[in-house]
């Protein structure tokens, strides 16, 4: 088991004849992610990588199923290329995609609300399930099949927890990087609950940062919830006051947002938080003996 | 972006919304003529002088003066032009004050009592929803008014499918305690106003106060408006709005070579890739014993180019006695990092502060080897714990 992605993920990818497309689509094929075509407006009917390309994702869902797209659109055209993937019945849009226009997530969020598709990032690594599918780009290689569930708000940091995880001997079911975007489509909470129904996930890694709320309202789930061990680190002790502008983010959010704060919400509900992110894998190591 | 008080103002006003008239100026003599004009065009007897800096709480620092007389007007401008302005939102060092708003006088006395709101539009990233956020308590620091009356701030969330509503904006008025003419004026003021955030694709409006006057008129006296950077692209006509001697000059330089890049206080700098990564580095510094000089985020391609202007900014700073550099390869390969740093290292010469850096993930022991080889002075670690011993010893 894992959740979200497997072995028998068919995977799309939208924006496939660009440079990024094209690049990471090769590195997923190696790794072993069934890629079964991609989206170019325009270019429906040519091959890359022995892969058809489409038109529309409509096209490239009619004719191979695909129940998965990434997106690697440019930021400008991005929020139309999710919301064509969730018009196309696509279950698990992943948008690696940067830089897209708070304004477009707006009307993605409210579009995708009463459809039956689960949204990824966007700016986000993507999602990985050890040893079965990658989607995304993050590097494969450092992951492990195993019994830790990841879920981050960063890419780097993501791939700093999986090594250390694979290397204290544990390994992963699947790594979510959820992204760290204003507004993403799958919260921290969202990617929890996940694991928390997944028998093969035995315990938790939860890595965020300084901003929103995300971290103690799946604290305060899992305090209710929680039957699994829960390993947290928050990054931005040090980060500056005052460099964000509009403490007005903080007040609407309704909770402290610093590092601090943050940890102490999370220790109260039971979380084993590290200072150190170097402690990652050997907390999990602990709690998991 | 950040835009000053009156750029902020010039495109309220281009969407209908009202506000405090002014005229920006760079010296004393053209204040005068400001004042002048201003008086012409709107019957004002005072003037408010306001500082433009990037930054709140310029009245309290004196940055925001009355003036009753044009000589005022003068002798005020030139004071606080060319000065450094300190508020809570500067640092101690404060600002430098290069440009002067001369101002209408709005308090003038009338048929009715004078009043402040604050005013605010922005994201709720909870709801992912623009919301717009409000209290009677205006003119006052909104963060006390949300811990002494939480009660007086309102919020009201607009529906991405229908827009605000016209009812919206009346609760908005009737919460505000108005009635009859400025009742009128304030419906209008909001509407205009989240109109004015939608279309230029705002990330912050902050009006406060929003003044009543004594003749039942609703306007904006102060403005902090805040673009979204990464719309910028559908609006050319306000990029040139950007006032680079507003932002720190490492960070300008840093944004040439699209390193993200902020300045600390401490006295180890880092570089590293992805900035969750770069915060957590910054954590494990302190932990160490040390104190991060910088954020600095390469990105997804450190380069030799890019280190080596990496290292040059952070060596600018003279207090700075080590660097941390942290590379997790993903797609980025350490080896070609490693061969980066040494090119960047022999590249500046002269070096004099130890280097440690730490290479994990792809080709890691291959970059490692690198360093090792090239007799430089640095030192290489490869877990993340290596590199906070390391920091901790050398510091």
């Amino acid at each position: 088991m894992s959740v979200l992605i497997n072995k028998n993920s068919k995977v799309i990818v939208q924006g496939f004849t660009g440079n990024e497309g094209t690049f990471h689509a090769t590195q997923m094929i190696e790794f072993g992610t069934n890629v079964v075509g991609g989206v170019t407006p325009g270019k429906g009917g040519q091959y890359r990588l022995n892969k058809k390309i489409y038109n529309t994702v409509k096209d490239a869902v009619d004719e191979t199923n695909a129940d998965v797209s990434v997106i690697f659109v440019p930021p400008m055209f991005a929020a139309d290329a999710i919301m064509e993937a969730a018009d196309a019945g696509i279950k698990v849009i992943v948008a690696i995609t940067e830089g897209i226009p708070t304004a477009d997530m707006i009307k993605v969020k409210e579009y995708l609300s009463d459809k039956d598709s689960r949204l990824i990032g966007p700016n986000c690594p993507g999602i990985i399930t050890a040893e079965e599918c990658k989607v995304g780009i993050m590097p494969g290689f450092i992951f492990k099949r195993g019994s830790v569930g990841i879920v981050s708000k960063s890419g780097t940091l993501t791939y700093e927890a999986v090594d250390q995880i694979t290397k204290a001997g544990l390994g992963q079911t699947t790594a979510i990087g959820i992204g760290g975007d204003p507004i993403i489509g799958t919260s921290t909470l969202d990617a929890v609950k996940l694991f928390e129904k997944d028998p093969e996930t035995k315990g938790i890694v939860i890595i965020g940062e300084i901003g929103g709320s995300m971290e103690a309202e799946a604290a305060e789930w899992i305090k209710e919830n929680g039957t699994k061990p829960v390993v947290g680190f928050i990054a931005g002790e040090t980060a500056p006051k005052g460099k964000r502008m509009g403490h007005a983010g903080a007040i609407i959010g309704g909770k402290a947002d610093t590092a601090q704060a943050k940890k102490q919400i999370l220790r109260e509900c039971g979380i084993h938080v590290v200072d150190s992110p170097a402690n990652l894998g050997s907390k999990m190591a602990e709690l998991l003996k | 972006m950040n835009l000053h008080e009156y750029q902020g103002k010039e495109i309220l006003k281009s969407f209908g919304v009202r506000i405090q008239e002014g005229i920006v100026v760079n010296t004393a003599s053209k204040a005068v003529d400001a004042a002048k004009k201003l008086n012409k065009k709107t019957g004002t007897k005072w003037w408010v002088i306001k500082a433009q800096i990037h930054a709140g709480g310029r009245g309290k620092g004196g940055g925001v003066k009355l003036v009753k007389s044009l000589k005022d007007v003068k002798s005020v401008s030139e004071k606080i032009i060319g000065m450094q302005l300190v508020t809570h939102q500067t640092g101690a060092e404060g600002k430098k004050v290069n440009k002067v708003l001369v101002a209408q006088d709005v308090y003038y006395p009338g048929e009715s009592e004078t009043s402040e709101y604050y005013m605010s539009v922005l994201l709720n990233r909870a709801t992912g929803r623009n919301t717009i956020m409000y209290s009677p308590e205006g003119g006052m620091d909104i963060e006390a008014v949300a811990e002494k009356t939480p009660h007086l701030i309102y919020k009201e969330e607009i529906d991405p499918k229908s827009g605000l509503l016209p009812f919206q904006t009346r609760r908005i008025a009737f919460n505000l305690g108005l009635q009859g003419k400025a009742f009128k004026e304030m419906t209008k003021f909001v509407w205009s106003l989240y109109t004015a955030y939608e279309k230029i694709d705002a990330a912050l409006f902050e009006i406060n106060p929003v003044l009543k006057t004594s003749d039942n008129k609703i306007l904006a006296v102060d403005s902090k408006v805040k673009l979204d950077d990464n719309a910028l692209y559908r609006h050319k006509n306000y990029v040139e709005m950007r006032d680079l001697e507003e932002e720190d000059p490492a960070e300008v330089e840093a944004g040439k070579y699209n390193l993200n890049f902020i300045k600390l206080d401490g006295d180890v700098g880092c570089m590293v890739n992805g900035a969750g990564l770069a915060m957590a580095t910054m954590d494990i510094i302190k932990q160490s014993g040390g104190s991060p000089a910088n954020f600095l985020d390469v990105g997804g391609t450190a380069n030799a180019e890019t280190v080596e202007a990496g290292f040059r900014i952070i060596l600018k700073e003279p207090n700075v006695k080590a660097i941390l550099l942290n590379i997790f390869g993903g797609i980025v390969r350490c080896d070609r990092v490693a061969q980066g740093i040494v090119d960047a290292y022999k590249s500046i010469g002269n070096i004099k502060i130890p280097i440690i850096v730490r290479l994990q993930g792809t080709n890691a022991a291959e970059g490692a080897k690198i360093i090792d080889e090239s007799g430089l002075k640095v030192h290489s670690a490869i877990t993340l714990q290596e590199a906070a011993d390391l920091v901790k010893e050398l510091v």
